[in-house]
């Protein structure tokens, strides 16, 4: 009895043991990356780094087109991934009947999500930028990043909407509300901050992306800002690639630093997005 | 003394008029029928119950009138529903129109998440009123009738979600009331409150029955004695159609059933 309890109790006690070293083991490389970005890149940040245009092929100056580029690319993203990504999946959830047309539109945006990013890239460069005459511009890559977005807000779109309780719609068309009425004014609103959520991660998501924007119009070194969507643009990863790979000479601090501020960008808007879904959960536990 | 005014409007109920009538009416769910050949006559200005066990279809038979249904996909009805002596499912009959004129209130408060102002103003936006006065007269005036303006006067504008469940449930007989319908279908509105909201609900049923046909659906004997005027009696078959065993006023029904299954339901020997 005895000698059965002492073996139970050592196989619990690996079970944990291997539970938790695999637990850990997951996360070192994020806190790696992160403290070892920080340590190397906080020096080289500075007024100047943030506000001051390239020079020297980057080796000095600051990286403020590529920051604005970013920010550019991702609100250009977002106004065309997040109307279309919200309307779609309005229909998908609100008014498509279960056939033929509806699979297999639900499949393509699943699929959507799994196609490498410079796949996108190529068919931006094929459609926006030859097809269209969009150029290589801010214009193009912010449509070929938008249609990478897509996946990305229609599925938190509709997964935002179908949590909307069936109760709150019956309720209104039961006093004879239509049904858009229904949707405009009680299903939409409470699916607000899911729809937001959903939209910011995949603005960050943009901000990080390197390989489709390289095809479609973003610059290694321009000397100012892009004046109008037609323009050519930096971006900070673009920028991160070019100055870490392709420039003899480049201080390591510098690249550190680019690191950095792109890192910033990104986890920030994870951030936001994580406070706007927990401010929704709290707000419905509230009331 | 609750049953006895109930009984004292037998005779009324025999004069009034018909505002909702069912003949040989079938409801198919694809392909599992959920009832059969009900055909009957719901009075105006009168409190009509649907009684019967779980499963019977009274909630599919009280959506047939408002047409909330249709939302269901695979739905099909067979025969006839008027109401004033339209067939509600004719093709030129817009379900939308036809739910202003016929209101529902549900087996769980469902208040929308936003304040009681806007909870009860919500139908007369949708349908038009602009003017801030003559909302703010509708919601007062609605709430009135519900037998919640006193509770929640001072607190119009916070969040409807705070009020208690009881409280709840007239602001959704208010947020009804303040589209001015002529019927009112209720589907187990008590099920979800304690005795006392329980009570206060039907005393509001009792009071809006005189303006507004009411028609009932409950699992509570003794709530459909209490309220209603008329009683039909849902069974299923073997099937697990529903079929209508018995109708007629609530004192013939209650004390007089004419079938055996009924009398064995409302004495509670099966159920």
């Amino acid at each position: 009895m005895k000698a059965g309890a002492l073996k139970r109790q050592l196989s619990q006690r690996t079970a944990f043991g291997l539970l938790i070293t695999a637990t850990i083991i997951a996360i070192v490389p994020v806190l790696v990356i992160a403290l070892e970005i920080i340590g190397n890149g906080a020096g080289s940040i500075s007024w100047d780094f943030l506000t001051q245009v390239p020079s020297q092929a980057g080796k000095s100056g600051g990286i403020l087109p590529a920051i604005i580029g970013t920010f550019y690319l991702m609100l250009g993203t977002i106004i065309f991934a997040l109307p279309l990504g919200v309307m779609a999946g309005i229909y998908l959830t609100e008014y498509a009947k279960d056939n033929w047309f509806t699979r297999s539109v639900n499949l393509s945006i699943v699929n959507l999500a799994g196609v490498p990013s410079i796949v996108y890239g190529l068919f931006g460069l094929g459609v926006f930028v030859l097809l269209f005459h969009f150029g290589m511009s801010l214009l193009s890559a912010s449509l070929t990043l938008a249609c990478q977005a897509l996946a990305m807000t229609v599925t938190t779109a509709r997964e935002a909407i179908l949590t909307v309780p069936r109760e709150y719609r019956e309720g209104s068309l039961a006093i004879g509300a239509t049904r858009w009425q229904t949707i405009r004014h009680v299903v939409l609103p409470q699916a607000l901050p899911g729809i937001i959520t959903g939209a910011v991660l995949a603005m960050s998501r943009a901000a990080g992306e390197t390989a489709p924007i390289l095809v479609v119009g973003a610059a290694f070194l321009l000397p100012g800002l892009p004046q109008s969507p037609f323009d050519q643009f930096m971006a900070l990863p673009y920028h991160l690639y070019t100055v870490a790979a392709h420039v003899p000479g480049m201080p390591k601090s510098t690249i550190w630093g680019v690191a950095l501020v792109l890192l910033i960008v990104v986890l920030s808007f994870n951030v936001l997005a994580t406070f706007i879904r927990l401010k929704a959960r709290q707000r419905r536990l509230n009331a | 003394m609750k049953m006895n005014s109930v009984l004292s409007n037998e005779k009324p109920i025999v004069q009034s008029q018909t505002k909702l009538k069912t003949g040989e009416v079938n409801l198919y769910y694809g392909s599992f029928q959920a009832l059969r050949n009900i055909s009957l006559e719901i009075p105006e200005h009168a409190i009509t119950a649907i009684i019967g066990p779980s499963g019977c279809g009274k909630s599919s038979f009280l959506r047939l009138f408002n047409r909330m249904n249709d939302l269901i996909t695979g739905v099909r009805v067979e025969g006839m529903v008027e109401l004033d002596g339209i067939p509600i499912y004719d093709k030129n009959i817009d379900a939308v129109e036809l739910r202003k004129r016929v209101g529902m209130v549900f087996q769980k408060p469902n208040p929308f998440p936003m304040s009681v102002f806007e909870n009860v103003a919500f139908g007369p936006r949708r349908h038009g009123k602009r003017n801030l006065g003559e909302l703010e007269d509708i919601v007062e005036r609605s709430l009135h009738q519900a037998a919640l303006w006193d509770e929640v006067k001072d607190k119009i504008g916070q969040s409807a979600l705070a009020l208690s469940g009881g409280q709840q449930q007239r602001l959704c007989i208010a947020r009804v009331l303040a589209v001015e319908p002529e019927v009112i279908l209720m589907d187990e509105p008590c099920s979800a409150l304690d005795p006392v909201a329980t009570l206060k609900i039907e005393d509001l049923m009792r009071s809006l029955a005189q303006e507004y046909s009411i028609v009932i659906v409950t699992h509570n004997m003794q709530q459909a004695t209490r309220v209603s005027d008329m009683a039909a009696f849902l069974m299923m078959e073997e099937d697990r159609a529903g079929v209508l065993v018995e109708y007629g006023t609530t004192s013939e029904i209650f004390t007089n059933p004419k079938d055996k299954r009924t009398e064995d339901y409302i004495t509670g020997r099966f159920g």
